[in-house]
């Protein structure tokens, strides 16, 4: 008997097991990954309605509300706000946790758990907290420094790099931590001074998470809403707040449309970093 | 080329002692190889040569340069990790540049010298592959040529072998010992294995608990040993233990014994399996003779371990070869044990 024949000669019962469990994974991920596709879709249907108000069955299909959101610069100015700060804030986050993963990874001191848990809270802490707790720390030191912080660009800068530092630090660290020293200590056994070897073998060894830390602090600071309620003044206001402000007045596809194209920002941002680095092996 | 001095070298760590007063002299182009088990402190003194470690207390030279207390990247060692330690992020090539980039060395020359030092362990057609791409031997054998690329003083060698599998071993083995004696530099091993150590050492120096035990050569170490350690670490040995006193030795058992030794008091005789005799009637021209009964047989091949017991306190094994006249007693057989009086003797 040949060998694939040996492997179906597998009592009965056990076959119908092991398919069975087989089926129960696959339909449970694919009722899972549905779950989490289906407001996607239906945002993105909904984006190519004819008619203004949404009702089902559509009318007819049109691409007018892309056309309509290009045309809104209150939606253009709130998006190029959006990704201004997400970038200034990823790149002030970077800098930050990048030392301070060093710290926590390598060197054992008194408070280094009460100082990575304090560096990953804003990861837990409620935004909406964490918008009035700096909503009022601005108050305070605008009327201490009198200083226009109330509202300014460095002020919501500052709430979101907030955002950016746990998922830099998470990442970090865990490829600081991964990554084998011996490799520094061969590049000072070959000459490299520490600060060398660190930018030579170290650096490039920790990229993936460095990168990727970067790319889910980005996700989560263009995606913010409650923390950035507390921070903007009319006429500076990030993405997700001008569509809540549109919200409240009308429901027209121009939004399902805006939604679509954050999304395609995303996924785009997604396949771009997995080019360089494997997102799979990082998170 | 240049030798290597440590002097009374020590290392602490608190309250424990890493390494205490390691004294050394690695003449110019000689291999020594640190032998010891693991938390012996051989690893420590490599590393206090390479200058990761800072001894605690006495000093290290190069050469004619004072090293105790410069950085790594100021000395000229090449060092071998265990783990190879090759960047993954760059080739072969690059890593193999990577010593001599950082050691200012004209770019236009950089090519010459890798290529150069590849072809020494025979990859130069691999030069473009990644670490990842190699075979464990070839990625040994390109940690070898990295360390040797910008023509270090000293090459150590932390347990290089021990990552790759038996036969690869015998033959990196080999590699390594001719190309260390091809460019005649001055070269510490680190291992735990006594064969390796054996087989490609000039010198070797048996440590234990942090301090030398013996230095010397493979026949100085195997034949003349000083300690009952060395004795038990270098090669098998059978202990007996007992009261020397006036050339006579009476073990636990009560059993006299002729010794070459002026030792008096508490004494242990280290015996070597294939140094004792083995037969069924006492042997007329050898002082040492004595009865015993067969308790065990470890049949291994070309070798036969009979482990023999000579009374309730005293218990020798013999080595004997399986040759196809060989008589290979059974367990419980009545046997004669026998021995030169030249047989180790140390005090306790």
């Amino acid at each position: 008997m040949s060998a694939a024949g040996d492997a179906n000669a597998l009592p009965i019962g056990r076959r119908l097991r092991r398919n069975a469990g087989r089926w129960t994974l696959n339909v449970g991920a694919a009722a899972a990954f549905i779950f989490i596709l289906l407001p996607l879709i239906f945002v993105t249907w909904l984006s190519f309605y004819q008619q203004e108000i949404p009702s089902f069955p559509p009318t007819g299909y049109s691409t007018r509300w892309y056309a309509e959101a290009a045309a809104n610069s209150r939606f253009i100015k709130a998006f190029v706000l959006s990704v201004q700060v997400g970038f200034i804030a990823t790149a002030i986050g970077l800098l930050l946790a990048l030392p301070a993963s060093i710290a926590l990874t390598r060197f054992s001191f008194k408070g280094r758990a009460v100082i990575n848990n304090l560096l990953l809270m804003p990861l837990v802490i409620p935004g909406i907290v964490l918008g009035i707790a700096l909503y009022v720390f601005q108050v305070e030191a605008e009327n201490a420094t009198d200083l226009p912080i109330m509202g300014s660009f460095a002020g919501l800068v500052f709430g979101h790099t907030l955002l950016v530092i746990p998922w830099a630090l998470r990442l970090i660290c865990a490829s600081l931590v991964g990554f084998d020293r011996t490799l520094e200590e061969a590049a000072q056994n070959l000459g490299a001074t520490a600060i060398t070897a660190f930018r030579k073998v170290t650096i490039p060894a920790i990229l993936p998470g460095v990168v990727a830390g970067g790319m889910f602090g980005f996700v989560s600071s263009i995606g913010n809403l409650e923390l950035s309620l507390f921070l903007v003044v009319p006429g500076q206001t990030t993405l997700p707040i001008a569509i809540l402000q549109n919200l409240e007045w009308k429901i027209d596809p121009t939004i399902a449309a805006i939604s679509v194209l954050q999304i395609l920002i995303i996924v785009g941002a997604m396949l771009v970093t997995d080019r360089f680095v494997r997102i799979s092996r990082v998170v | 080329m240049t030798g290597v001095q440590l002097e009374s070298v020590c290392k602490f760590y608190g309250d424990f002692r890493a390494t205490e007063d390691v004294n050394l002299t690695i003449a110019n182009g000689e291999f020594l190889v640190l032998l010891g088990p693991s938390g012996c402190g051989k690893t420590t003194t490599l590393r206090m040569v390479a200058g990761f470690v800072e001894p605690t207390r006495g000093s290290i030279r190069i050469g004619n340069v004072d090293v105790t207390h410069l950085p790594p990247w100021k000395r000229s060692t090449g060092l071998v990790f265990q783990s190879y330690a090759l960047f993954p992020h760059l080739t072969v090539h690059q890593n193999v540049a990577f010593g001599l980039e950082m050691r200012k060395v004209p770019k236009s020359e950089i090519s010459e010298k890798v290529m150069t030092a590849l072809q020494m362990v025979r990859l130069d057609h691999l030069g473009e592959r990644y670490p990842r791409q190699l075979s464990g031997g070839q990625q040994q054998r390109v940690a070898l040529a990295r360390a040797l690329a910008f023509r270090p003083d000293v090459l150590l060698l932390d347990e290089p072998l021990s990552n790759l599998d038996a036969k690869l071993r015998h033959e990196v083995r080999v590699e390594i010992r001719n190309l260390q004696q091809r460019l005649g530099i001055t070269t510490v091993m680190v291992t735990h294995d006594q064969e390796e150590a054996l087989t490609m050492a000039d010198r070797l120096v048996v440590m234990n608990e942090g301090r030398i035990q013996q230095v010397g050569s493979q026949r100085d170490l195997y034949d003349r040993p000083q300690s009952q350690f060395v004795a038990s670490f270098v090669g098998r040995s059978s202990f007996l233990n007992g009261r020397a006193g006036g050339a006579r030795f009476v073990t636990a058992g009560g059993l006299p014994v002729v010794i070459d030794s002026r030792l008096e008091g508490e004494a242990v005789i280290a015996l070597r399996p294939e140094r004792i005799t083995l037969a069924n009637a006492p042997l007329a021209d050898t002082p040492n003779n004595l009865p015993g009964e067969v308790e065990f047989v470890s049949y291994m091949g070309n070798l036969i371990d009979v482990h023999v017991r000579l009374n309730q306190h005293d218990h020798v094994i013999a080595q004997i070869v399986n040759r196809d006249d060989t008589n290979v007693p059974a367990v419980k057989d009545r046997v004669f044990v026998s021995w030169a009086p030249s047989s180790s003797v140390f005090a306790k």
